[in-house]
């Protein structure tokens, strides 16, 4: 109906300049009357229709703005509360029985001894699965079956996971309440965010791309390994960041397998001053991590161990905050080159 | 009909293609390539020609549930290279292929070219700089990119991007070339640039190319193929299928009353 009036309407202008030239009959001066009435309606309805459009980007601002204020407020609320701690000496002391003492120095070694291992981990296996699944596994029910679990092993309770290690990795395998076992827990935790966007970012490789690079007589694993592999890190890259922010954060599969609460020593450190400078003593060794920490002191009555809680969650905000726009800026520079 | 002195490069014999789906693609296919001649397929859109194409590189293998029957005999060696037992990487080295979409990697210019060499293992730089080299010049577009090798493909217009595509299928040395629809993706001139390089690259190997475009088909090649339904309705000389067709449909798709 929109195109048919339109097209009247521009047939009907055009008559309108010929007969301001000539006398008008009164024919014509009545075909004009019905054409402006029309018009008018025409008019009518595009500015109803527009009514919609500034409805919903109301709606949707309102919607936008909700999620947003929220975590600013979150965010300013825990910076408020836990600015006293905001000096080095909150990043370098152990925890202590004084809320003033308390640092995070063992939580936040933990955390990044604990990432370390997600990383190592839940990387090589989440690529080589979604790479595998992708390019080799032949397309069926089985193939099918397994997409549909991988989705849902995202959408699984952490807490599940926490009892998972338990049984396995620290009864079953006797790694014991270590660094070993958190990392390797958050690893399969975050393995399906890593084999769901290494599949994606697979996928967005064309189909000609492909075929140019079997075409010049390429073997699969060639073309895996100079095109898909290159052409998809970006996508890979951000998976991986955004899974890592999210194991960063995670407390109770942590809890589960039996984290410390309180813990006034260090790891052993994974590089020594003598040769082979590296050791793997800190794998088995106990651990806190950033959000644990954060929970002790939150369940402390003291309202001064507040404070440092604040202090802990507006940390972790900010490195997630911080990974995530690591991921962001990443994929831009990746992709820059990248056009299809 | 055809010159018998001029040798035959590869032959299809009684070729039938089906796809996953169990459409049967192609039909009996009987057709020569002559060597150093170029071959055009025409033909209305979904006859197979595409298809019959993309069996010379055996491009159809990367699909699960596609079936070949019959041959497509390759010379000197006679190898059907349809056969389960010949590797369809050993084809593609043999056989190259410019697609309709301009398609070079998101590499430099440099390393589009120089990836069939990669891929057969050459390490030696002054021979992949000088085999780069030659398939650019070969190719045509060697005074455009010679100063900025390094930079990406996609720097390059869609015309120039064809002509690397083509430099990057020439840096192999294949014996048999094929161009689904080279130029639909191209402007006149670019089309006119690359239908040139075409009638050059003859005196180096056999070309075979789908086209939509009759007027190219009539242009640049020695043979023509009308193909209708799967089937091949008529093949010989461009000269007399585009004059003297024997078939009544051949006259028809030609002179535009169908297609």
């Amino acid at each position: 109906m929109h195109v048919k009036n339109s097209a009247r309407i521009t047939k009907v202008n055009a008559k309108q300049n010929e007969i301001s030239h000539h006398p008008m009959t009164e024919l014509a001066k009545k075909s004009q009357a019905s054409v402006l009435e029309n018009l008018d309606s025409v008019r009518a309805m595009i500015k109803r229709h527009k009514r919609n459009d500034i409805l919903f980007s109301i709606i949707g601002l309102i919607a936008l703005m909700i999620g947003l204020l929220t975590l600013c407020t979150l965010f300013i609320d825990l910076v408020m509360d836990g600015y006293p701690r905001f000096n080095m000496d909150f990043l370098s002391n152990f925890p202590s029985r004084r809320a003033a003492k308390a640092g995070l120095l063992s939580a936040w070694v933990g955390s990044l001894l604990v990432m370390t291992v997600t990383f190592l981990t839940a990387v090589p296996m989440g690529v080589a699965a979604g790479l595998y699944l992708e390019e080799y596994a032949k397309k069926g029910w089985f193939s099918d079956l397994i997409e549909i679990n991988v989705s849902n092993l995202a959408g699984v309770p952490s807490i599940v996971y926490g009892l998972l290690a338990l049984g396995l990795f620290v009864y079953g395998l006797g790694l014991g309440q270590s660094i070993l076992t958190a990392g390797l827990t958050l690893g399969l935790l975050i393995l399906p965010i890593v084999i769901v966007s290494t599949r994606e970012s697979i996928r967005a490789i064309p189909i000609a791309i492909r075929e140019a690079a079997y075409a010049v007589g390429a073997t699969k694993w060639q073309v895996v390994k100079d095109h898909v592999l290159k052409y998809s890190q970006g996508g890979i890259l951000t998976g991986v960041i955004i899974g890592m922010a999210r194991a960063l954060g995670e407390t109770a599969p942590v809890i589960t397998i039996g984290a410390l609460t309180f813990i006034a020593f260090l790891p052993p450190s994974p590089l020594t001053e003598a040769a082979p400078f590296i050791n793997f003593d800190w794998l088995t060794s106990g651990f806190t991590v950033l959000p644990i920490q954060m929970f002790n002191w939150l369940s402390r009555p003291d309202h001064a161990f507040h404070i440092n809680a604040a202090a802990t969650g507006a940390i972790i905000i900010v490195v997630t905050l911080l990974m995530n726009g690591t991921a962001i800026y990443l994929r831009y520079q990746i992709r820059k080159n990248i056009k299809w | 009909m055809a010159n018998v002195t001029t040798p035959i490069k590869a032959e299809s014999r009684d070729l039938n293609f089906f796809y996953s789906n169990g459409m049967q693609a192609l039909k009996s296919v009987n057709m020569p390539l002559y060597e150093n001649k170029i071959t055009a397929l025409i033909g209305p859109s979904g006859c197979g020609k595409s298809t019959f194409l993309r069996c010379f590189n055996r491009m159809h293998d990367l699909y699960p549930g596609n079936k070949y029957q019959g041959q497509i005999i390759m010379q000197p060696d006679n190898t059907n290279i349809l056969e389960p037992g010949v590797d369809p990487i050993e084809v593609r080295m043999r056989i190259s292929m410019v697609f309709q979409k301009p398609n070079p990697f998101p590499k430099s210019i440099y390393e589009n070219v120089a990836y069939g060499l990669r891929v057969r293992g050459e390490k030696n730089k002054r021979i992949v700089d000088d085999k780069v080299e030659e398939a650019l010049k070969g190719a045509a577009i060697w005074n455009e990119t010679k100063d900025r090798l390094h930079d990406l493909a996609f720097n390059l217009s869609g015309g120039q991007q064809q002509r690397l595509c083509i430099a990057r299928a020439l840096a192999t040395d294949p014996e048999i070339m094929l161009f689904d629809e080279p130029t639909s993706a191209l402007d006149p001139i670019a089309t006119a640039n690359i239908e040139e390089l075409m009638s050059e690259l003859r005196n180096k190997l056999t070309i075979l190319v789908v086209t939509h475009n009759m007027q190219q088909a009539a242009r640049v090649s020695d043979y023509t193929a009308y193909m209708y339904l799967g089937e091949l309705i008529e093949y010989g000389d461009t000269d007399m299928i585009f004059t003297r067709p024997t078939r009544k449909e051949t006259e028809d798709y030609i002179t535009g009353k169908f297609g």
